[in-house]
């Protein structure tokens, strides 16, 4: 009986792990390896050296104490936020749901840009004199990932029953402790895992620590970036990427252990949203300000995106499906926003395949301790590329996979693959939680009446799991339509992306190219809002229907 | 009968999604007939052109563009075993040595149109890199702005550091964008290799901003930006000028031609390119009159071709120095790994 | 002493209670009993502050407590399923409040509050492990620990077997009444209302229908729908009440449940066990339908002049269908319907 449960569990892993194992731990360890070598001899000195380098201490400190800061930055904003969005009714509300999950695809350069044409010297927040500091790095970072933390949260939030938090109230709780000792716990597994995500994604971010930080503060990922493809220094990457790999280990058993609570099973029904209250005042306020937070740069790409040659125009967005002044394109930003589209959509089923795959394995009550800890680390695992460079894996690919069986670097879906990579940590961690709260006496009550596991799967966990799979499924869309990393280096130049024209547009001569970059952020914002909307709308409605 | 609505959801999700996929989409093409190009993500080639290739030469033309120039010669170091394509082009004069002396290249003699010679690499006796264009990289200035606040303007390197200039200046960074590192080579001819980094010392401490890339500092930061801007000098190109048209016969800014590096972007054959043929068609290509005209134009760079004729903007306002500073490829290839070291740490807070 | 003066509360527009008016005395135990629906659950969140009003007021001792928030409230609410706090351990529950305001002697009283709800020795134990019983115990205990001034009990019961309700039936009755306790509790259940309280009323469609002490409520329902809800098996009208009135002065001239000088026409709600085969019955009656229980035999007889009775015999007489049989009537388990 305990050998068919593992055989069973081990077959529902084995197409995650083979994907992981294929389009991750080759890649990186290939990139790793190469560093370890050295004209043609093993040689760990060379890594050992850069590991005690002053400069590499410095680098990893900063990484840590800014992603840190931005996490907890994110959590403080996002969790009022959770509450208000998820919990209260009130006109808009989807809306602004949608909006505020904007800012995690606009790609970091243009983002970048908006940032600092409004906290820049000369921009309207000049006077605070962020430019170039940490607390302008830290905002941008939360801006980016203040919707991880309100999607996760929210959804945990808003399928929680409201009783015992009532129960409390009712034994003299007043609401702050009915917060820290009712509902807290309830929502600590989601929260955690949405904070170590943010971390990651903060850790491993690019772009904002570079625009923002105005190159006076380097990271882990815009050292190896830098080593990677400036220097070509590959034992000093290899160190930075083992050091990564090994600081994302420590934060998952950390993540594990915080996660992990007495008794895992939550009533799980879906409150009806009530009217704003006068005590939801605080909750609203700071709501409003992450709100405000969200919005500012994004008006700033809204209002830049009207205007070209000194007056506000349309013609930015009538040149969306030209190539850009002076040709500055190969395609037009219309067949890029459609190439873009359709490799969200295979990036989201692939992703919502594999973790789904996973979150199953991972949330079924194990029966040992030892079985306990397999799945556990089945579930980090997949947590991994999260912290790992887009660098370190984008030359992975192309150093390791170009050879049969595994000529895939030529693939049209090697692009997906690696955006699904990036939204399957999410995707599990959304799911996880929801799964590991259904009461397993009903699989039990559905296999009691004669329905196969794969049937008590859709009787029992997939009614509870719907709106998750949907909430999952428009993150891992919003991810991939707003992935730049990894994809500018795989992307098929006569099949670029979105963010990627973005990207090319912005770095062309010439108001009309910027303009152009501008107007394409703001309709991949809207793509991505539209998106969201839609699946939020439909979740709503087919709500226990299956 | 709320069942049915979900069906046809899923039905239609799963239609949707089946039509979207990109499964099954993967480039028919040959192999033999089919040219691979490798190249930066600032290569710009119209269609036209790209049809015109196809249809004299026979091959079909695919493009892969990923990366800056620094991106893409590591890229094809790291692949040199089996290169992702047949042709390259974006290499420039500070990374030609290393794509060189990794060996990733394949000989390769064209025929060089009028000039081009001028800009062959140093060093480069094989014939390893062909030359395709060439543009300097130089300090702009806001003449408006200067005029308004009755300023005279700045004229050199030196220049920069004066308190006149103070909190004028925006630059993108020598470690992640290659005008600036072009600007850093600049610096290093001017004041030598031991003198460089007191300037930039002086340079930091008179206010300069450093950006990560080139449309950072243009279009945030510089006043004829797209942005509302407030430094009045920015790192650019020569060719900026031809950019910033007034509108009435001239233009609002100007390169400082004292200031400028030049940068020359090579074309080559890869060492294990599956059709060498098609590479060295293509390498011929870019040489050619079409190409070359188109340049200004696609990639904001000057053909090598000195009798291609420019765009009339061009004519008139993208004025290239005479005498841009230069540093030796072998050089570049030997200390730039410490340049950019000492100047981070120069730079950093 | 708590004071509901117009209360109403409504869902989406819908009224789910209306115009309720009631009033607790100190140390007494307050059932309001209803079908499932009829709102009670609804009133008793109001009470605790969990439903806006839409009108009216809830007051204690003369204060108006509208618009104070659940906590500062000073009662506390035990739910059907007991709502213990699964991350917790039985003496964490039941400390929760304790702890919530760092009261002194914590721990001792903790097990003071175990011991009184029987569940020694259970302190370190997680809700999952505990049965339905155990559970409701420990929940009670919970609202106990800070001395409520008001105990809302919301069908604390309902969620157990008929057994097992009984006897935790009997328990809260007695702890309630060892701690002096004033307690709202709302079920659909009228034995459990008669084991546990004090005082009754009787809930429909969002509004009181019927309210006072509980055994004036049992003898007088007000309506036929509000006697049957009480248990009563049958509410005879017309001719067929007037026979059995008839017969129950004939026997019990003196009787003081039943006035002949009341309505003329009077509906007589009876109970399962109001007719009893009996030789000297005066009743005559054909038997329909037998069964045997285990305390007695249930009948279904038709009488004559009246019609289909229930009734009871002893066990050790069971006629079966087609006999006929003899009944008489025990007037204290019958009850005039509408008036007093």
């Amino acid at each position: 009986m305990r050998g068919r449960r593992l055989l069973t569990m081990a077959g529902l892993a084995l197409g995650p792990l083979l994907v992981l194992a294929v389009f991750f731990v080759l890649p990186v360890s290939g990139m790793i390896g190469r560093g370890f070598v050295v004209d043609g001899r093993f040689d760990v000195s060379g890594v050992v050296d850069v590991l005690g380098r002053p400069r590499t201490h410095r680098v990893l400190w900063f990484t840590v104490w800014s992603a840190g800061l931005a996490t907890i930055c994110s959590v403080v904003l996002g969790l009022p936020a959770a509450y208000v969005l998820h919990r209260l009714a009130f006109p808009l509300r989807n809306l602004v749901r949608a909006l505020l999950l904007v800012p995690f695809v606009l790609p970091t350069v243009v983002v970048g840009v908006a940032f600092r044409l409004l906290v820049g010297e000369s921009g309207p927040l000049g006077f605070l004199g962020l430019d170039g500091t940490p607390v302008a790095i830290i905002a941008g970072l939360t801006f980016f990932n203040v919707a991880v933390v309100i999607r996760a949260v929210g959804v945990a939030w808003e399928s929680l029953d409201p009783r015992p938090a009532e129960a409390a109230a009712a034994l003299g709780a007043t609401p702050a402790q009915v917060f820290r000792t009712v509902t807290f716990p309830a929502l600590r597994p989601a929260l955690v895992s949405a904070a170590s995500v943010v971390f990651l994604f903060c850790a491993t971010s690019f772009g904002v620590v570079l625009t923002l930080g105005g190159l006076r503060y380097s990271s882990v990922e815009t050292e190896i970036y830098l080593l990677t493809t400036q220097l070509l220094d590959l034992q000093a990457a290899a160190a930075l990427s083992i050091l990564q790999l090994l600081a994302v280990t420590a934060l998952l058993v950390l993540a594990g252990r915080l996660r992990r609570v007495p008794d895992p099973t939550v009533e799980r029904r879906t409150a009806r949203p009530r009217p704003v209250r006068r005590q939801d005042a605080g909750q609203l306020a700071l709501t409003f300000l992450t709100l405000a937070l969200v919005a500012a740069p994004i008006l700033t790409l809204v209002l830049g995106s009207l205007r070209a040659h000194g007056e506000w125009t349309l013609a930015n967005y009538r040149n969306l499906d030209s190539v850009g002044a002076g040709n500055a394109l190969l395609v037009p930003v219309t067949s890029a926003l459609v190439t873009s589209l359709r490799t969200a959509v295979d990036a989201t089923w692939m992703a919502l395949l594999l973790g789904g795959l996973i979150a199953v394995v991972v949330s079924r009550r194990s029966v040992s301790p030892a079985e306990r800890r397999l799945r556990s680390t089945l579930d980090g695992i997949f947590m991994l590329p999260l912290g790992v460079s887009a660098v370190t894996l984008g030359f992975g690919f192309l150093i390791t996979l170009d050879r049969p069986p595994l000529e895939l670097r030529e693939s049209p879906l090697l692009v997906p693959i690696a955006q699904a990579l990036v939204a399957l940590p999410l995707v599990v961690r959304i799911l996880v939680p929801v799964l590991a709260g259904a009461d397993d006496r009903q699989r039990q009550a559905a296999a009691s009446l004669g329905a196969g596991p794969l049937r008590a799967f859709a009787t029992v966990d997939l009614p509870l799991v719907w709106r998750p799979l949907l909430a999952a499924a428009g993150f891992a869309f919003a991810i991939s339509l707003g992935e730049f990393g990894a994809t500018s280096f795989l992307f098929r130049d006569e099949h670029p992306t979105l963010p990627v024209v973005i990207y090319q547009l912005i770095g062309r001569p010439g108001s009309d190219n910027f303009g152009m970059a501008l107007a394409a952020s703001v309709v991949l914002a809207a793509a991505t809002a539209l998106v969201v909307l839609v699946v939020d709308r439909f979740g709503t409605r087919s709500l226990g229907t299956f | 009968m709320r069942r049915i609505p979900v069906a046809v959801a899923v039905v239609s999700a799963a239609l949707l999604t089946a039509s979207c996929s990109l499964v099954g989409s993967g480039d028919g093409g040959d192999d033999d007939t089919k040219v691979v190009l490798v190249t930066h993500e600032s290569f710009v080639m119209s269609k036209k052109l790209q049809k015109q290739f196809e249809d004299e030469s026979g091959y079909d033309l695919v493009i892969k563009a990923s990366g800056d120039a620094g991106a893409l010669t590591n890229k094809l170091v790291l692949t040199k075993d089996d290169p992702t394509g047949d042709a390259v082009f974006g290499i420039d004069n500070t990374f030609g040595s290393r794509a060189i002396d990794e060996g990733v290249l394949a000989p390769y003699a064209a025929k060089l149109p009028d000039g081009a010679s001028t800009y062959a690499l140093a060093g480069d006796d094989e014939h390893a890199l062909t030359p395709v264009d060439t543009g300097n990289v130089c300090v702009n200035v806001d003449d408006t702005w200067f005029a308004d606040k009755g300023i005279p303007e700045p004229r050199s390197l030196e220049d920069l550091v004066k308190p006149d200039y103070k909190d004028l200046f925006v630059t993108p960074g020598a470690t992640t964008s290659s005008p600036g590192l072009a600007f850093l080579l600049a610096t290093i001819a001017e004041f030598g290799e031991d003198g460089w980094q007191d300037y930039w010392g002086r340079l930091m401490a008179n206010g300069t901003e450093l950006t990560q890339g080139w449309s950072d500092a243009y279009e945030v930061d510089f006043t004829q930006g797209g942005g509302n801007g407030d430094r009045p000098i920015v790192l650019s190109y020569d060719s900026s000028p031809a950019f910033t048209l007034d509108g009435q016969g001239g233009t609002t800014t100007s390169a400082l031609l004292d200031t400028c590096f030049r940068q020359v972007e090579y074309a080559g054959v890869l060492a294990g390119a599956h059709n060498p043929d098609g590479a060295r068609a293509l390498v011929d290509f870019m040489l050619s009159e079409p190409f070359q005209e188109a340049l200004p134009d696609a990639m904001y760079v000057f053909p090598v071709d000195s009798s291609v004729a420019l765009p009339e903007d061009w004519a008139r306002f993208a004025r290239q120095p005479e005498h841009p500073f230069t540093v030796d490829p072998a050089q570049i290839a030997e200390h730039r790994d410490e340049w950019l070291r000492d100047w981070s740490d120069v730079t950093s807070r | 002493m708590l004071r509901l003066t117009d209360l109403s509360v409504s869902y989406d527009g819908t009224p789910a209670v209306r115009d309720v008016d009631l009033e607790l005395p100190d140390g007494q135990v307050l059932a309001v009993l209803g079908p499932s629906g009829c709102g009670k659950s609804t009133l008793l969140r109001s009470v605790a502050g969990l439903e806006p009003l839409v009108s009216g007021s809830v007051a204690w001792d003369g204060r108006d407590l509208t618009r104070v928030p659940t906590h500062k409230r000073g009662f506390a609410l035990m739910f059907q399923d007991g709502q213990l706090f699964n991350h917790l351990t039985v003496a964490r529950n039941v400390g929760y409040a304790l702890r919530l305001r760092h009261t002194p002697g914590l721990e001792a009283r903790v097990e003071e509050l175990l011991s009184l709800v029987g569940l020694e020795g259970y302190g370190d134990r997680l809700p999952a492990t505990l049965s339905g019983g155990e559970r409701q115990r420990v929940a009670l205990a919970r609202c106990l620990a800070v001395r409520p001034r008001l105990l809302l009990l919301d069908e604390p019961l309902s969620a157990l077997d008929a057994g097992l309700r009984q006897r935790l039936a009997a328990d809260l009755r007695a702890i309630l009444t060892q701690e002096g306790i004033t307690a709202l509790m709302v079920t659909h259940d009228h034995d459990e209302a008669f084991t546990v309280a004090d005082r009754l009323a009787v809930m429909r469609s969002g509004r009181i229908v019927q309210q006072g002490e509980i055994g004036e409520v049992w003898r007088a329902p007000v309506d036929a729908e509000t006697a049957l809800f009480l248990g009563y098996a049958r509410v005879l009208e017309g001719p067929a009440a007037a026979i059995v009135r008839d017969e129950v002065e004939h026997r019990t001239p003196f009787s003081t449940a039943i006035s002949s000088r009341t309505i003329p026409a009077v509906r007589l709600a009876v109970r399962r066990s109001a007719f009893r085969v009996d030789p000297d019955g005066r009743l005559k009656g054909a038997v329909v339908e037998a069964r045997t229980t285990p305390e007695q035999v249930r009948l279904v007889v038709d009488v004559e002049g009246i019609g289909e009775l229930d009734a009871v015999a002893p066990l050790d007489q069971h006629p079966g269908p087609g006999e006929p049989v003899r009944l008489s009537v025990d007037a204290t388990r019958t009850a005039v319907v509408g008036g007093r």
